[in-house]
C-alpha cells in the first residue's frame, strides 16, 4: 500500500528484510517528503518557526506583554493604541499594551491549546475507537450512539456550552475542545480498529492467551498510529483557530492571557479606524500558522495514510 | 422507501435525548449552585449578597433545583416539548419569548449566507472544472484553500476595517426586521452574511468543482457529446444538473455549522440573533437560557440532517439500500 506511493518523514513498517527494496534512512525519509511534497515542507517550515518562537518568547520580546500602560503620555506620545515605532514594533493595544510582545507570547499558547487539546482527544478518541470495536456487541453499540449524540452538536457549540459550565481559564479550554475532538477521532479509528481486529496477528496473540488489554495495547493501538498522527496534525490546525474563536468571544482563556484570538477582541469597528494594528497582526498569525499546519497536515496524510487522501 | 424513513427517523430519536442528555449533564456539572449564585449576585465576579437558608430553600423549590436530578431532567425535557423553556435567571422573562425574538435573525443570517455562498460558489466551481488547469482553476483552488484558513472572524474584523475606512460604514445601532423594511434589513445583513459564508463558499466551490470532474467522465456525458451536442448543453443540461445533487445536500449540512458560526459574526456585526444571546447569557450564568440556545440550534440542526437524509435517498435510490 503506501510503500509505493513515497515514503515520508515518519518511518512507517517497511517491507520485510531482503525485501523488494532496501530500507531508507531518516534522512532520506526526510529528503524524498522535502521533494515530493513542496507545500508540506513550506507547512512544516512554518510549523518549526511557529515552535521556535513559543519556545523562546521570552528572548524574542521586547516588553512584558502583560504590562498594562496608563493612558500618559512618555515623552510626547500617548501610549494607549500607539502605532508601530522603533519602541512598539507592531504598535500597543487598548490598554497599552505592546503587541508585538503579546502576538510573540500568544504563539506558545496556540501551539500549547491546539497540541494539547489534539493530543488528548485524539489520544482519547483513539482508545475509545479501538476498545469500542475489540470489545464488540453490546459496547460497540452503546460508544456508537453516544459518539452520535456528541456529533450532533455543531462543534464550537459544544465547545462554548463546555466552557460555559467550566468557567473560562487556559486549562479548560484544553479540556473542552478535547472533548470536542473525541468524538470524530473515536469513529475514525474504530473503522481502522476493525480491519486489524480480523488480522492474523491478533488472532495469534488471542490463541496464545493474550489479555483484552494486551491486545489493545501491544497489537490494536500501534497499527493505528498512523491515523493517529494524522488525526493530530490535522485538528491542531481547527484547535488554534476554535482556541481564537472562544477567546475571541470571551469565554476562551482570560482576557489578560496573550491569545491571539483574545487579542482580536478589543478591535471593534470605533477602534479599528483608530489602530488597525490591533486587529490586523494576530489574525494575520492565525491565517499563516493554520494554513501552513493544514498543508502540513494534508501531506503527512497523503504520505502515511494514502486511503484518507482526498476525505479532509 | 418507508422502511428507511421509519428507520432513520426511529434513530433520530435516542439521538435526541441523548443530545439534551449531553446539555443537561454539561450544566449541572458547574461548580456551585445556581441557587446561592443568585442570591450572591447575578454576576460571576459580582458582590456577594447576604440571604438566610429560608430564602435558599425557597430559591431552589422555585428554581425546581431541590428536585432529584432525574426528574429535574424529566421536567425539562416535557416543558421543551410544550416549547416551555422556563424562565430566565437573568431577565426573568420567559426564555421563550426572546427566543421568538432572535431565532429569525439569526436563521435568516445563515440562510442569506448560504445563498450568497451557492450564488458565488457554483459558477466558480463549474468555471474551474470545465477550465481544468488554467488561471481561472488555479485561482479557484487557491481561494478554496485560503477560505478553510480564514477564521470567519477575522475575515469579518477585516471587512469592517474596509467598510469603515472606505466608505465610512458603521455597523447600525438599531436592527430593522426584514417584514418592517426588508431593503435597509438585507443591506444590515448582507456584509454580515457575506463574511460568514465564505467559507461555505470555498468548500462549496471545491465540492461543485470535484463534482463537475467526477460527472465528465461518465458515459452519458461521452453520450451527449459524440451525438453532437454544443458543449453549453452538455455542461448545464447534463453535467451540472447531476453535479448539483452533493452540492445541494453538502450545502445543507454546511447549515449547522453556520448556525455555529453566527455566534462569532453576530458578535463582530452586533446583529441581535441568538448567538449573542449565548455569549452575554454565559457571562450572566443564565443557564435556562444557555440550555435553551444550544437546544434550539442542535435540534434545528438534527431535523435538518434527517430531512437531508431522506431527501437524499428519495434523489438517490442507491443509497436506501446501504
Amino acid at each position: 500500500m503506501s510503500q509505493d506511493r513515497g515514503i515520508g518523514a515518519i518511518a512507517l513498517p517497511g517491507p520485510p528484510e531482503g525485501g523488494l527494496r532496501p530500507k531508507r534512512t531518516a534522512v532520506q525519509n526526510l529528503m524524498n517528503f522535502f521533494r515530493t511534497k513542496p507545500l508540506g515542507t513550506f507547512g512544516a517550515f512554518v510549523a518549526v518557526i511557529l515552535v521556535f518562537v513559543a519556545v523562546f518568547a521570552n528572548v524574542l520580546d521586547t516588553h512584558d506583554p502583560y504590562q498594562i500602560r496608563p493612558e500618559t503620555s512618555t515623552g510626547n506620545k500617548v501610549d494607549v493604541f500607539a502605532s508601530p515605532d522603533p519602541q512598539f514594533w507592531l504598535g500597543t493595544d487598548h490598554l497599552g499594551r505592546d503587541v508585538y510582545s503579546r502576538l510573540v507570547h500568544g504563539a506558545r499558547i496556540s501551539l500549547y491549546v491546539g497540541l494539547m487539546s489534539s493530543f488528548i482527544g485524539c489520544t482519547i478518541g483513539m482508545m475509545v475507537g479501538v476498545a469500542s470495536v475489540h470489545f464488540g456487541g453490546i459496547t460497540d453499540l452503546s460508544v456508537q450512539r453516544v459518539i452520535d449524540g456528541m456529533m450532533a452538536f455543531p462543534s464550537l457549540i459544544l465547545a462554548i456550552a463546555i466552557m460555559a459550565a467550566l468557567g473560562s481559564s487556559l486549562n479548560n479550554v484544553v479540556i473542552a475542545l478535547s472533548i470536542i475532538y473525541i468524538p470524530s477521532t473515536a469513529r475514525i479509528l474504530r473503522s481502522q480498529a476493525l480491519a486489524i481486529k480480523e488480522t492474523d496477528y491478533v488472532l495469534a496473540a488471542r490463541s496464545v492467551g493474550a489479555g483484552d488489554w494486551r491486545i489493545i495495547i501491544r497489537h490494536m493501538i500501534p497499527n493505528c498510529f498512523a491515523l493517529f498522527i494524522v488525526s493530530v496534525t490535522i485538528h491542531l490546525g481547527g484547535a488554534i483557530i476554535a482556541e481564537a474563536s472562544l477567546s475571541f468571544l470571551g469565554v476562551g482563556t482570560p482576557p489578560n492571557v496573550p491569545s491571539w484570538g483574545g487579542m482580536l477582541t478589543g478591535a471593534s469597528a470605533s477602534s479599528i479606524k483608530l489602530a488597525p494594528w490591533v486587529a490586523i497582526f494576530p489574525g494575520l498569525a492565525i491565517v499563516v500558522v493554520v494554513f501552513a499546519w493544514n498543508l502540513l497536515g494534508d501531506a503527512l496524510r497523503d504520505v502515511l495514510d494514502p486511503r484518507l487522501r482526498g476525505t479532509g | 422507501m418507508q422502511a428507511y424513513v421509519a428507520k432513520r427517523t426511529l434513530l433520530f430519536i435516542p439521538t435526541l435525548l441523548l443530545v439534551t442528555i449531553v446539555i443537561f449533564v454539561l450544566l449541572r456539572i458547574v461548580p456551585g449552585d445556581p441557587a446561592v449564585m443568585l442570591l450572591a449576585g447575578g454576576e460571576a465576579g459580582g458582590e456577594e449578597n447576604e440571604y438566610s437558608q429560608e430564602q435558599l430553600a425557597e430559591l431552589r423549590a422555585k428554581l425546581g433545583t431541590d428536585k432529584p436530578i432525574v426528574i429535574q431532567y424529566a421536567i425539562w425535557v416535557g416543558n421543551m416539548a410544550r416549547l416551555d423553556f422556563g424562565t430566565s435567571f437573568f431577565y426573568e422573562t420567559p426564555v421563550a419569548a426572546d427566543l421568538k425574538q432572535k431565532f429569525p435573525v439569526t436563521l435568516e443570517l445563515a440562510i442569506l449566507a448560504t445563498i450568497l455562498a451557492i450564488i458565488v460558489a457554483v459558477p466558480m466551481g463549474v468555471v474551474s472544472a470545465i477550465r481544468q488547469d488554467t488561471i481561472a482553476d488555479y485561482a479557484t483552488r487557491v481561494i478554496t484553500i485560503a477560505g478553510v484558513a480564514i477564521p470567519n472572524f477575522w475575515l469579518a474584523i477585516l471587512m469592517i476595517f474596509f467598510l469603515v475606512l472606505i466608505f465610512g460604514w458603521m455597523p447600525p445601532i438599531v436592527y430593522v426586521s426584514l417584514w418592517e423594511d426588508p431593503t435597509s434589513n438585507l443591506k444590515q445583513l448582507f456584509f454580515p452574511a457575506l463574511a460568514l459564508g465564505f467559507s461555505n463558499m470555498a468548500f462549496i466551490a471545491r465540492i461543485t468543482r470535484s463534482a463537475m470532474l467526477e460527472v465528465f467522465r461518465e458515459d452519458y456525458i461521452r453520450t451527449a457529446r459524440s451525438k453532437g451536442l454544443r458543449e453549453a448543453v452538455v455542461v448545464f443540461r447534463h453535467a451540472l444538473k447531476n453535479a448539483m445533487l452533493p452540492v445541494v445536500t453538502i450545502s445543507g449540512y454546511e447549515f449547522g455549522r453556520l448556525m455555529a458560526g453566527t455566534i462569532i459574526i453576530e458578535v463582530i456585526f452586533m446583529v441581535p440573533g441568538m448567538g449573542r444571546l449565548l455569549v452575554t447569557s454565559i457571562f450572566h450564568r443564565d443557564f435556562p437560557m444557555i440550555q435553551a440556545v444550544i437546544v434550539l440550534i442542535t435540534v434545528l440542526v438534527l431535523v435538518l440532517n434527517l430531512v437531508l437524509d431522506l431527501f437524499y435517498a428519495w434523489l438517490n435510490p442507491r443509497i436506501r439500500y446501504t
